[in-house]
């Protein structure tokens, strides 16, 4: 848990990933596309990955994979960004985090 | 003569009914002897389907040559009235023209003429059997196919009949004239006569093709909804099936089709009405309801069979040409609508861009992530030993191999669930966006664009082909 919240931290836009994970490439390429330059942490690539993914599951992210933080706080999964990206707000939050410009 | 005894001996036969011709009993009598009969036999009685129509007419003008030669054969003395007999049987194009029924009056006619003359006993019989067997070929073709049979040896015979009748008459001068245009309009008649045969013959042929084809469709039949494709019947209620996914989620399709289309003409009665805002804004809020609903479904659907859904076997073929991911484009959608959404203000142009461009970024980001899914299971199942060999670490390496690509295809269904999750937000941002009446054309807009694509599709299945 303190783990994740310290790798969070530490960048504007944070995206925790598994390298077989194809939901989290396509998450990983809106950001990109946006032009945000997240911070990607492969689980299954850190020696604590499956504490990491229990604290994940507590915090609701189902799957627990892609989780992204932006500017230090948990948004949400695929599913939350997709909807955040339609509405607009996931431009607004990165722009507030200062993890894009326009 | 061979043939001589055998009219005679038909002859006889007929001369024992009068009324209609029993064909029972005419059967032992064709099969004596004469091969070219024996060939006719065969070909009825041997698979019909195979038939080649053009060789039956090839074969009838022949053994109708034939009899005449034949009669020829018979009496030397023959040779003015046969000449007759045979430039009437040129005659052939023009009494094809003539119809049937012409000729039976004709006919008719004839047998008027006929039962006056002296030695007409026989060809009486004669003409009465043929206008009745092609009354019956015009008016049943249902018949049997050894009528066929019969009808060609009844032609056959009579020809016979007619040259032996012509030869006996040669002698006659006066009755010359009469005798031309008698043999004329009997040559008409066996015409009619045969055409009907081989109208009879086309259709029988034609009823023999529907029945194969008609098997083979069931077999299709059969075979597509042992995969579970829906297929309705008609009697087939949706509330019967279950168990099977795909099936299952084709019935609720439709039943949600026929709803929203309920739903689509009330707000178009509505709209066209100038109804109250607040009356629309309810059955705009109802039609957007029913589209959750049909995203719920897919859902369910998408746990069951998602390869059901990737595949669009539930939509029509021309909506399956724009198939993305199981479902619409938003992006593309939205395209559509701009312009038949004006006018728009300021802001609203503004928004229904952006949300045209965030759609668009966000297909393109699950496309890419389908695509690098498609990538990763081809390298899972492309990569290990060759199965030949039959060791132990060999065999747990495919168990592998096979355990990782289940994983992967299951991974489909988010890919799914989250392109219908796009297409919903996509909705209901737009309504944000918009007016309670702009939404209403909208949504009608969208509905009569994809009734469109439906309707093409009928009329794509419809075509003729060649």
């Amino acid at each position: 848990m303190d783990r994740v919240k310290d790798l969070a931290s530490k960048k504007a836009a944070v995206i925790f990933t598994k390298s077989s994970c194809c939901m989290c490439h396509s998450i990983k390429q809106l950001f990109y596309e946006l032009g945000a330059s997240p911070a990607v942490h492969e689980l299954d690539n850190d020696s604590y990955g499956r504490e990491m993914e229990w604290a994940l599951r507590g915090m609701g992210c189902n799957p627990s994979v892609p989780a992204v933080f932006i500017g230090g706080k948990f948004v949400g999964s695929s599913k939350d960004i997709i909807s955040l990206h339609v509405d607009g707000s996931l431009k607004q939050l990165l722009m507030d985090a200062r993890a894009i410009w326009f | 003569m061979g043939s001589r005894t055998r009219v005679v001996g038909v002859e006889d036969d007929r001369g024992a009914e009068r009324g209609m011709p029993s064909f029972n009993s005419e059967w032992p009598v064709s099969n004596a002897g004469y091969t070219e009969r024996q060939t006719i036999d065969s070909f009825c009685v041997s698979d019909f389907g195979a038939f080649d129509q053009s060789y039956r007419i090839a074969d009838a003008v022949d053994l109708s040559r034939n009899s005449v030669y034949n009669s020829v054969k018979v009496s030397s003395q023959t040779i003015s009235p046969v000449s007759v007999h045979i430039s009437s049987l040129g005659q052939l194009p023009a009494s094809l023209e003539k119809s049937p029924l012409t000729n039976q009056t004709e006919l008719h006619r004839l047998r008027l003429q006929k039962g006056q003359s002296s030695n007409s006993g026989t060809t009486v019989v004669g003409n009465t059997d043929n206008q009745e067997e092609s009354a019956m070929a015009d008016a049943s073709p249902r018949t049997d196919i050894s009528t066929d049979v019969d009808t060609d040896d009844k032609n056959q015979l009579y020809d016979r009949n007619l040259s032996i009748v012509a030869v006996s008459d040669s002698s006659d001068r006066s009755k010359d004239k009469s005798d031309q245009k008698t043999l004329r309009r009997l040559a008409q008649n066996r015409e009619a006569a045969r055409k009907s045969r081989l109208k009879k013959k086309a259709y029988v042929q034609q009823l023999e093709s529907s029945r194969l084809k008609l098997t083979q469709l069931e077999q299709e039949l059969q075979r597509a909804r042992q995969q579970g494709i829906f297929i309705s019947s008609s009697g087939d209620q949706a509330h019967t099936l279950s168990g099977n996914g795909a099936m299952q989620f084709d019935a609720e399709y439709a039943r949600w089709l026929e709803e929203q289309n309920r739903q689509t003409n009330e707000l178009r009665a509505a709209v066209n009405s100038h109804a109250s805002d607040t009356e629309l804004r309810m059955i705009v809020d109802g039609i957007l309801a029913h589209y959750d609903e049909i995203f719920r479904l897919k859902g369910v659907a998408a746990k069951a069979d998602v390869f059901h859904l990737l595949s669009g076997m539930w939509k029509t073929p021309a909506e399956r040409c724009f198939l993305w991911l199981g479902g619409f484009r938003s992006s593309e959608l939205l395209k559509l609508l701009v312009s038949q959404l004006e006018p728009l203000t300021e802001q609203q142009l503004m928004g229904i861009t952006n949300l045209q461009q965030s759609s668009q970024q966000a297909e393109d980001a699950l496309s890419q992530g389908m695509e690098a899914l498609q990538q990763s299971l081809a390298e899972t199942l492309s990569t290990g030993a060759p199965a030949s060999s039959g060791s132990s670490g060999n065999v747990a390496n495919y168990m592998g191999q096979m355990a990782m690509a289940m994983g992967k295809l299951g991974t489909l269904e988010g890919f799914i669930r989250q392109a219908d999750n796009l297409r919903q937000q996509t909705l209901q941002q737009m309504h944000r966006i918009l007016t309670t009446r702009q939404s209403a054309r909208a949504l009608l807009a969208i509905h009569d664009y994809f009734s469109r694509l439906r309707a093409l599709s009928s009329l794509w299945l419809a075509r003729p082909r060649d």
